[in-house]
């Protein structure tokens, strides 16, 4: 790692006032502040007779790094910000009252903490605690970026993409449609169901982008999406160069076309993608979390085509593709070309009463005997970490149950025994909502009436079931104490993909 | 008031001790701070290690067998008394603490610590465990030196750490027991050493090594004893 500075020196030279850092100030008598304290930072008009160094340009291109991130003696990092080549930026930007991150774009007071920092030698240096997990980004950190020549890449008329298999007419329409939008600065959502097959959808478009030499990100707020298609893009993209940028493998040596990241990870980025797809754009955290979305804003250039996918958009991109603002393709059949399985409402009492005293609603206790004789498979969703206990300790006489929620570590190998067969019912928290898929499942909700589950938690949760072409039905129970309107919206919605996707109105 | 480690916001359930201005506002919500194991029951008497965490065919009497080896060397610390169990949890707290900087989670530990000084450390010095200057300006800040400015006493630096050498963590036992002297005397506060009963903070106390290196320059410059108190005990 280059040496790390953060105090910054006035200095006068022939190009006028300017920043000098710490460790290269030849003079004692200067007085070195941090970043923060110094006034505007200037910018130098690009020397193009400087010959700058590529490493360098294919770290910093598109990125908004911080010194500690750069493996370049400082030296050399300074000379490119004199001739132009690349700019320090204050890391909060400080105004009266007013803090907010420039990587993050987080302003909320309670999320900005100071301590003295040995660095800067300031008794009260404001960090953000919003992303700190990406390294701590304070008053008297710079962020850097590149300001000098984007190579130019050579456009191609041969294709990058080496998939073999084929499309439904459905995608077929839905991949032309997305091709016409790809490289003019145009928003679209694709509003796919559970198991429509969206991915292969984006390749012809991924293609299309590459070939005029335009930059593509897929971005994902979950970590496992981008694991899981990585090894997908790869294959379909072997020579493009894929990158998957993720929690703990953040590497970016060269500069890519194409770049699988979560939504996290494009804090690191600026302005650097042409084409900006984001994957589950309705999933938790990106869709509470204003921080990602500036990520996401940040990371692509103002002309750039932005794509959403979903399976439920939430209320607010729903009312942009009513009142037109956002053009939307509709995929409401599945790959397979069976409908989607159709919630049953069945009124079980007081679960939430009953659960205190230790006992399950008959109507779900012979739900679940008979899921368990049966021998098919099962989730069942609940609403509460303290009512899964509950009703976990209650079943713990039956074999082949188990129970999984958000900060269970031994979440990933329970799901792997559940799709080996092994566990036979599986008891979960909403996490299963979405991502895991196994053939042939059942699918039950417990308290279906509860706050935690909103209509597009139903919604998701139902297209768990009927996932594969060999068993393209199945169960789909929602339990409650009193019908509750995102239950009956989340029925209404699934009906009228089925209707959109030409199944008729009966179930 | 938002929960300091998950960041989720609280919902506070008042109390009369609220009415009354009693309870302190929480800086941590409830299901965090459960995660947080309180080391408490039986404790070796000196490194001040849980015994029930530990298989007992390594204790001797109200020794642990680590700390009989100690004595063996040559033991410089009075004894060691620790907030929490090293668990996965608070792994997770320090490594966000120290590596990424995120000096406002050592309020995590304030009321706790308070308490456990007043209860065995009262009318010591304390003296953080000093970092290189290279390490501190890599953090921007001395953990335990943010820990020793949480008890709200005055604290010492009385101690240096000139060599810059690896990380603790990335050492092995062998290595970290076998270590030359890595620290030396602040000569600003000889006189304040001499006589005194120290109190040496540190974020983590594991094998032992660098609070013994550290109380050994102590008692070499006249301290009368020295103890250690640390937030995690490994």
């Amino acid at each position: 790692m280059g040496a790390t500075l953060v105090r910054f020196a006035s200095v006068s030279s022939q190009k006028g006032s300017t920043l000098c850092p710490e460790p290269l100030v030849q003079t004692s008598n200067t007085s070195l502040q941090s970043l923060n304290l110094l006034p505007e930072i200037n910018m130098f008009p690009l020397d193009p007779s400087f010959s700058y160094n590529q490493d360098l340009q294919f770290h910093l291109l598109g990125r908004h790094l911080l010194f500690d991130e750069l493996p370049f003696p400082i030296e050399q990092i300074h000379s490119h910000y004199l001739h132009g080549y690349l700019l320090y930026e204050k890391g909060i930007a400080t105004s009266k009252n007013h803090l907010s991150c420039q990587r993050c774009g987080n302003d909320d007071p309670s999320l900005f903490a100071s301590f003295a920092c040995f660095r800067c030698k300031e008794d009260s240096c404001v960090y953000c605690r919003k992303c700190i997990m990406m390294g701590r980004v304070s008053q008297c950190t710079p962020l850097i970026r590149w300001t000098g020549p984007v190579p130019n890449v050579a456009l191609t008329s041969h294709s990058f993409l080496e998939w073999e298999g084929t499309l439904s007419e459905l995608q077929k329409q839905a991949s032309k449609q997305m091709c016409g939008v790809v490289g003019k600065p145009k928003e679209l959502l694709v509003w796919a169901v559970c198991g429509a097959g969206k991915t292969e959808i984006l390749f012809e478009a991924i293609d299309r982008a590459l070939q005029q030499g335009l930059r593509v990100c897929l971005a994902s707020p979950r970590t496992d999406v981008i694991t899981e298609l990585s090894p997908r893009f790869e294959r379909a993209f072997p020579k493009a160069g894929v990158v998957s940028l993720y929690g703990g493998h953040s590497e970016l040596a060269a500069p890519s076309p194409l770049v699988l990241s979560t939504t996290h990870q494009l804090f690191r980025f600026e302005e650097a993608f042409d084409v900006i797809i984001v994957d589950e754009v309705d999933a938790f955290p990106y869709s509470f979390d204003p921080t990602l979305q500036f990520a996401v804003k940040k990371a692509a250039t103002d002309q750039a085509t932005r794509i959403y996918l979903s399976a439920t958009p939430s209320k607010k991109m729903k009312r942009r593709v009513h009142t037109k603002q956002l053009e939307v393709i509709h995929i409401s059949r599945r790959f397979h070309g069976y409908p989607l399985p159709v919630p049953e409402f069945k009124w079980c009492g007081n679960w939430s009463k009953l659960l205190k005293k230790g006992r399950i609603p008959p109507i779900i206790h012979k739900w679940i005997d008979n899921k368990l004789t049966s021998g098919v498979q099962s989730f069942l969703f609940v609403p509460t970490i303290d009512d899964l206990t509950t009703i976990h300790s209650i079943l713990k006489e039956y074999p082949g149950i188990d129970s999984v929620h958000a900060s269970d570590l031994d979440r990933i190998e329970k799901i792997r025994r559940f799709r080996k067969g092994e566990i036979r019912m599986l008891l979960t928290t909403t996490i299963l909502e979405r991502g895991v898929t196994v053939p042939g499942i059942d699918v039950g909700v417990i308290g279906a009436d509860h706050e935690v589950f909103s209509s597009n938690a139903l919604v998701q949760i139902a297209g768990r079931v009927g996932r594969s072409i060999g068993d393209p039905y199945g169960e789909v129970v929602y339990f409650h104490y009193g019908k509750t309107t995102a239950m009956v919206s989340a029925k209404r919605e699934i009906k009228s993909h089925n209707q959109r996707a030409g199944f008729g109105t009966s179930r | 008031m938002n929960c300091l480690s998950c960041h989720e916001e609280q919902r506070l359930k008042l109390g009369w001790g609220d009415l009354f201005g009693r309870n302190d506002p929480l800086s941590v919500c409830s299901e965090c701070s459960s995660m947080l194991e309180r080391v408490n029951g039986e404790i070796c008497r000196m490194c001040g290690r849980s015994f029930s965490i530990f298989p007992e065919q390594y204790r001797q009497g109200d020794l642990c067998f680590d700390c009989v080896e100690w004595g063996d060397v040559g033991n410089s610390i009075t004894k060691n008394r620790s907030l929490y169990q090293y668990n996965p949890f608070l792994q997770e707290i320090m490594a966000r603490y120290k590596y990424r900087g995120d000096a406002e989670l050592v309020k995590l530990f304030e009321h706790d610590l308070r308490v456990l000084f007043k209860k065995e450390f009262k009318r010591t010095l304390l003296v953080p465990v000093p970092l290189s200057n290279e390490r501190q300006y890599e953090r921007g800040f001395n953990q335990a030196e943010l820990i020793a400015k949480l008890i709200g006493k005055p604290f010492y630096k009385a101690l240096e750490r000139p060599v810059h050498e690896e990380k603790q963590s990335k050492k092995s036992k062998q290595e970290r027991l076998q270590h030359a002297a890595i620290f030396t005397l602040n000569d600003e506060f000889r006189e304040t050493i001499t006589g005194a009963d120290v109190t040496i903070v540190d974020d983590l106390y594991t094998t032992g090594a660098t609070i013994q290196a550290a109380g050994k320059i102590l008692l070499d410059h006249g301290a009368r004893t020295v103890s250690s108190i640390t937030v995690a005990r490994g």
